[in-house]
């Protein structure tokens, strides 16, 4: 809907290439790496998403194929063109909305795309067409000619947006798009993405919600600590993990009914984290009375169990040992 | 070309900005004024004095007050900058291929503008004071005032950029502007000074801005002390603005 780039010639596969991408920070206390090598390929018209946890480098990552932060190792290429000779046709041909806001509380949204346009070489009546015709897709027109201070968050979030889509951009990055959203406002966010995505723009976006990874992307990235630790459409990554997983709780010591479990034949692969144990299974319902057969023969109490289907927190969990789940979401 | 476009569309935003709150622009010229009003008269007194320029109070006077508006009404440009950073403007400004030299020339253009229209207006207020400038004169010492205004906007911006918190930057250019002030005989001319004063102040280039401006002032356009007064100025200006472009090219936040 929103796109309008018959102006450059698509490249053919590739939108985003990267080779070892790297960023480190220096600081005081030891240096950051805060991405550490990140090899990626996000196809044209991919709607790709960055999935990971607070820190994990998915902010460094954008920004550096956004050319707001020059990366300390590594190359990519971004919408056919050279992220580190060529930043100016990079910049051309990219929109970018940051995780914090982008626009000025005393203007309002109207003068703040037209503003925006006119910086991408549109005339002034280009730049308010432009800007008409997108505060109508984003339904910002009651709204538009009131400074953005006065806007509602899921407001100010569309109007970045149409900032970030003015020029019809080929790749658009979006960091955490709907975080501080409520749910409604997020299901809008999500419809306005996937048509983007429909009218052939390619889309790379952050998120730390598994669902909404889930539930938009084509094709997803996990990074955790700088580097990328899984990779595929979210089909592919729950299928890594073959059949279903079953959490015990132990009253007891852990590690024995560990060592007694993790030796059976149906148990593919164990965890363990806050005193709590996980086996993977192929099938968890015959599993299930025979894991309880066994304790009870070893004399280990149960206090918990429980049976879950693989889910994108699961493939996070089996990769880093840790959960994406924040305790209060 | 490009270039151009960029920093009218620039400027054009942050006047825009600027005009919002006029307030702010119009009380830039009250310290100025008080200066005026409650000062000047007591230098009527030691006009006489041994080592007083020579051309009356005021004309040895407002010159001062015009550079001493210079320095302080562009100093503080910074702030609006280090907002704008924070409100996320100037990294998506950073996305787009808007020149970086526009970011900065923009906003210092629009800090000049605003500049040489205090400056007319202390001038203008000055005269039934008995100030007496000729029309060339003034031209060129709005003309000296618009490069102080680029020196120190771009300055400001660079320093804005650089320390990227207000706690930081107020202190800073209290610190800086205070001795540059006091060391260029905006207040009381520096032929009064005892000579160990007046070699520090060699090293103040704001002191041959004052020298270029009461020269001015007193009909002196031909005088060396104008040309070096605007050489100096123009000079640094431009450093100024080389750096500080540079600095609206790199990673802000
Ligand atoms: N300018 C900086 N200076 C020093 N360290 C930094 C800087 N920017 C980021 N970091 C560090 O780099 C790491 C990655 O940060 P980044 O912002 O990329 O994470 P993120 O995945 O976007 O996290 P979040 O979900 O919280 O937004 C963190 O440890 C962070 O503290
Ligand atoms: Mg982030």
């Amino acid at each position: 809907m929103i796109a309008t780039h018959d102006e450059h010639p698509r490249t053919d596969g590739a939108m985003i290439e990267t080779h070892d991408l790297r960023r480190t920070f220096k600081a005081r206390r030891g240096d950051v790496e805060a991405v550490a090598g990140v090899d990626l390929r996000v196809a044209a018209g991919e709607l790709f998403g960055f999935l990971g946890p607070n820190g994990a480098g998915k902010t460094t990552t954008l920004r550096m194929l956004a050319t707001l932060l020059p990366p300390t190792g590594g190359d990519a290429i971004v919408a056919g063109c050279d992220l580190r000779r060529e930043p100016q046709h990079v910049r051309e041909r990219i929109g970018y909305v940051g995780q914090r806001g982008s626009t000025d509380p005393a203007i309002t949204g109207r003068t703040e795309l037209v503003f925006q346009g006119r910086l991408y070489g549109m005339s002034a009546a280009q730049a308010k067409r432009r800007a008409d015709d997108l505060l109508v897709v984003l339904e910002l027109e009651a709204a538009a000619d009131r400074p953005t201070g006065t806007y509602s968050g899921g407001q100010r979030r569309r109007l970045d947006i149409g900032l970030g889509l003015i020029h019809g951009p080929q790749v658009l990055f979006l960091d955490e798009p709907t975080t501080g959203l409520d749910p409604q406002s997020r299901a809008r966010l999500w419809d306005e993405v996937r048509r983007l995505r429909d009218g052939g723009t390619t889309v790379f976006l952050t998120t730390h919600y598994l669902e909404e990874a889930d539930a938009l992307c084509d094709r997803l990235a996990i990074i955790d600590h700088g580097r990328i630790v899984a990779e595929g459409t979210p089909d592919q990554l729950k299928r890594q993990i073959a059949g279903d997983i079953v959490t015990l709780g132990i009253t007891g010591d852990p590690q024995a009914a560990l060592d007694l479990l993790g030796c059976q034949p149906f148990v593919r692969e164990t965890g363990a984290e806050d005193g709590a144990l996980r086996l993977y299974v192929d099938r968890g319902e015959t599993a299930m009375p025979a894991i309880l057969r066994l304790l009870d023969g070893a004399g280990l109490e149960l206090r918990t169990i429980s049976l879950t289907r693989p889910s994108l927190d699961d493939v996070f969990l089996r990769q880093t040992g840790r959960s994406l789940r924040e305790p209060a979401a | 070309m490009k270039t151009l476009r960029d920093t009218w569309l620039v400027f054009q935003r942050n006047l825009g900005l600027t005009l919002r709150n006029p307030a702010w622009s119009v009380i830039g010229v009250v310290q100025p004024l008080l200066y005026l009003l409650l000062f000047a008269p007591l230098l009527k007194s030691i006009a006489t004095a041994q080592g007083f320029p020579s051309g009356g109070a005021y004309n040895v006077f407002v010159p001062g007050l015009l550079i001493q508006l210079g320095l302080f009404g562009a100093a503080f440009v910074g702030f609006s900058l280090i907002a704008e950073v924070r409100y996320g403007v100037v990294e998506r400004l950073q996305v787009t291929p808007v020149s970086r030299l526009a970011l900065l020339l923009g906003r210092a253009l629009r800090d000049v503008l605003i500049l040489l229209i205090q400056s007319l207006m202390l001038v203008l207020l000055s005269l039934p004071f008995g100030l007496d400038i000729h029309p060339a004169g003034l031209l060129v010492v709005l003309g000296l005032l618009a490069l102080i205004g680029l020196l120190m906007a771009s300055c400001s911006y660079a320093l804005a950029l650089w320390l990227k918190s207000e706690d930081a930057l107020a202190p800073f250019l209290t610190t800086v502007t205070l001795p540059l002030l006091l060391l260029s005989g905006v207040l009381l001319p520096l032929s009064l000074a005892p000579a160990w004063l007046r070699h520090i102040a060699a090293f103040n280039p704001l002191a041959y801005a004052v020298d270029a401006a009461r020269a001015i002032f007193n009909d002196h356009l031909g005088d060396t002390s104008v040309i070096k007064g605007i050489a100096i100025t123009a000079a640094l200006a431009i450093i100024a603005l080389v750096v500080s472009a540079r600095s609206f090219g790199r990673t802000v936040a």
